[in-house]
């Protein structure tokens, strides 16, 4: 009896699921394969400089000899670039992610929806393009400059990546609100405005605070359109108006020149597992306030 | 001061929404404006068809376009499969637990690593530990890791469009679990799924980072003929000739800028269609 019922379908059936519940696991897998691959490669380089002189170092010079392997000044110019976009794009984002989800119907969403899909579909390496042909001339000009390759420059173009992650997610998160919570206020008689700053915001936080996180995890972890437009320069950054250089795009600019195994390889890596220790935590928190709302 | 009334506070608050919503709304349209109005002068036959001459500042970019392809086919053929039964995990088979919970993080996180980070894990593991060395397979693989995520949650989202009355109906009727999945789940998910496949097209045509040290050639004008060659991709090729070359022509690059972003917006167009009709068609 045991032995009909294990027939070839039965078998087949048995192999299809195991390939699907292994499917399930793949993504835990390659998120440990991804740690696993950076610690293995950028280890190295903590023989040659301790962690904390490694990202509290002020000099980048990795060619030089002795080296000099400190990410401070990128560190910096990360955090400079990602504040000012961050600036911009938050409000704007979420402004527009309340207009689109509250304020307007029919046509009017449906464009402006596909206008922010649009946005997100651009790839960073034509917005870096656009900001080297079209911005960085402009800027130049504006505040007399030498070069028009700024802290700046990278700003507004990544406020311009960041915009539609922060605008879709707040969109999700004030469109899941409870349809029954507005109905309650504007039978009060609030305004619709009202209705929206007391009782609609206030139960999407949760989301919207998630969607401004995961756009300035998008800025953090974007390497293309910055490392055309800010200028490459690294050292820290006194003003917005000076080039400066991310993790990211050192990242990119190095890797190329350098020899597989050599000390400055290491420390790319390193800069690698920084990044990923980086974009993990506000993953990690963003979820944290999106489950929250959930439940 | 006397407070404003709350009809006339909403008023104002409304245009001051309806302005930055604007504001947010302008550079898209700028970008796709500059670009179309500066690079269709570039595009021609020749354009399209011929491989780049004099150091890439004449002649075309098909070389590009061909890699392109050949990274783009690579990575729906490696990310669909697995993207696709992992949402089938998520979505039919997976209890509210632990693993569940990891696995959903997993994903959050595929999706937030930076794009150079991936270039890095491509070189690390397919370029160097399996020494695949700089080739479209390992270009392919790490786009498609990287895109995993876009193709879990379109599919997820369609398998859970499905009415769970028609799983009920077939399991009833004695089919097998796996048996529904394949005859009445998944054929009901299809436009759903393939939203996902072409948003990860769009995407794998795209990226530059992960394909920095994995695959992309700075000049390589034949073509390959086996999955282990480099191969030049068209954003690598804009990058090339946007910072690397000097007194290049505006209009080759414009005209570049814009075969890209045609071929992504287009791309991201037939998602949009297939969206509409889909909503249109739903009876359930």
């Amino acid at each position: 009896m045991l032995k009909k019922r294990w027939n070839h379908k039965k078998i087949f059936e048995w192999g299809i699921e195991g390939l699907i519940k292994l499917s399930g696991i793949v993504s835990i897998i390659l998120v440990g394969l991804i740690f696993i691959f950076l610690l293995k490669e950028g280890i190295s380089v903590f023989k040659i400089v301790n962690p904390i002189n490694f990202i509290l170092g002020k000099e980048w010079h990795p060619v030089s000899k002795p080296p000099d392997f400190g990410i401070l000044s990128l560190i910096l110019g990360s955090f400079a670039v990602t504040l000012g976009a961050a600036i911009i794009a938050l409000p704007l984002g979420v402004t527009s992610a309340i207009f689109i989800a509250e304020v307007t119907t029919g046509k009017t969403k449906e464009m402006l929806k596909i206008g922010i899909e649009f946005l997100a579909a651009i790839p960073s390496v034509v917005i870096g393009f656009v900001g080297i042909v079209v911005l960085a001339p402009v800027i130049q000009k504006v505040f007399d400059l030498p070069t028009g390759l700024t802290v700046l420059t990278g700003s507004i173009m990544l406020s311009i990546m960041a915009m539609p992650t922060i605008v879709s997610i707040s969109e999700d998160a004030i469109t899941a609100v409870p349809k029954r919570y507005r109905e309650a206020a504007l039978a009060l008689g609030a305004t619709r405005w009202q209705t929206i700053w007391r009782v609609v915001l206030p139960s999407a936080s949760g989301g919207i605070v998630a969607a401004c996180m995961l756009g300035i995890g998008r800025v953090i972890g974007e390497t293309m359109a910055v490392m055309m437009v800010t200028g490459n320069a690294p050292r820290i950054p006194h003003s917005l108006l000076e080039p400066a250089r991310t993790l990211t795009s050192t990242i990119a600019a190095e890797m190329g020149e350098t020899v597989q195994g050599s000390e400055h390889y290491f420390a790319l890596f390193a800069i690698g597992i920084v990044l990923f220790i980086i974009t993990f935590v506000i993953n990690f928190t963003a979820d944290l306030f999106l489950h929250k709302e959930k439940v | 001061m006397k407070k404003l009334s709350p009809k006339i506070t909403q008023k104002i608050v409304f245009s001051l929404l309806s302005l930055a919503t604007l504001l947010a709304m302008v550079p898209v349209v700028l970008i796709v404006l500059i670009i179309i109005k500066n690079g269709l002068g570039a595009i021609n036959w020749e354009f399209l068809t011929t491989a780049p001459r004099n150091g890439m500042r004449e002649g075309g970019i098909l070389p590009a376009i061909v890699g392109t392809f050949c990274l783009v086919t690579g990575a729906v053929v490696f990310a669909v499969p697995v993207g696709v039964f992992a949402a089938i995990y998520l979505n039919e088979y997976a209890k509210k637990n632990w693993l569940t919970r990891l696995i959903r993080l997993a994903i959050i996180n595929l999706a937030g690593v930076s794009s150079v980070v991936y270039g890095l894990f491509g070189l690390g593991l397919f370029v160097i530990f399996l020494k695949f060395g700089a080739s479209i397979l390992a270009g392919a693989m790490t786009l498609a890791i990287m895109n995993l995520p876009v193709i879990i949650t379109a599919t997820r989202e369609a398998l859970a469009n499905v009415p769970q009355s028609f799983r009920e109906v077939s399991l009833s009727l004695g089919a097998s679990k796996w048996q529904t999945i394949w005859h009445v789940v998944l054929p009901n998910a299809i436009p759903g799924i393939l939203t996902g496949i072409i948003l990860e097209i769009s995407r794998a045509a795209g990226e530059t980072a992960p394909i920095l040290f994995t695959v992309a050639a700075f000049y390589l004008p034949g073509f390959p003929t086996s999955v282990f060659d480099q191969v030049m991709a068209l954003p690598m090729h804009l990058y090339a000739i946007s910072t690397q070359i000097p007194n290049i022509g505006l209009d080759v690059r414009y005209g570049t800028a814009l075969v890209l972003l045609g071929v992504v917006l287009g791309v991201n167009s037939v998602v949009i269609i297939i969206r509409a009709r889909l909503r249109r068609r739903q009876k359930w």
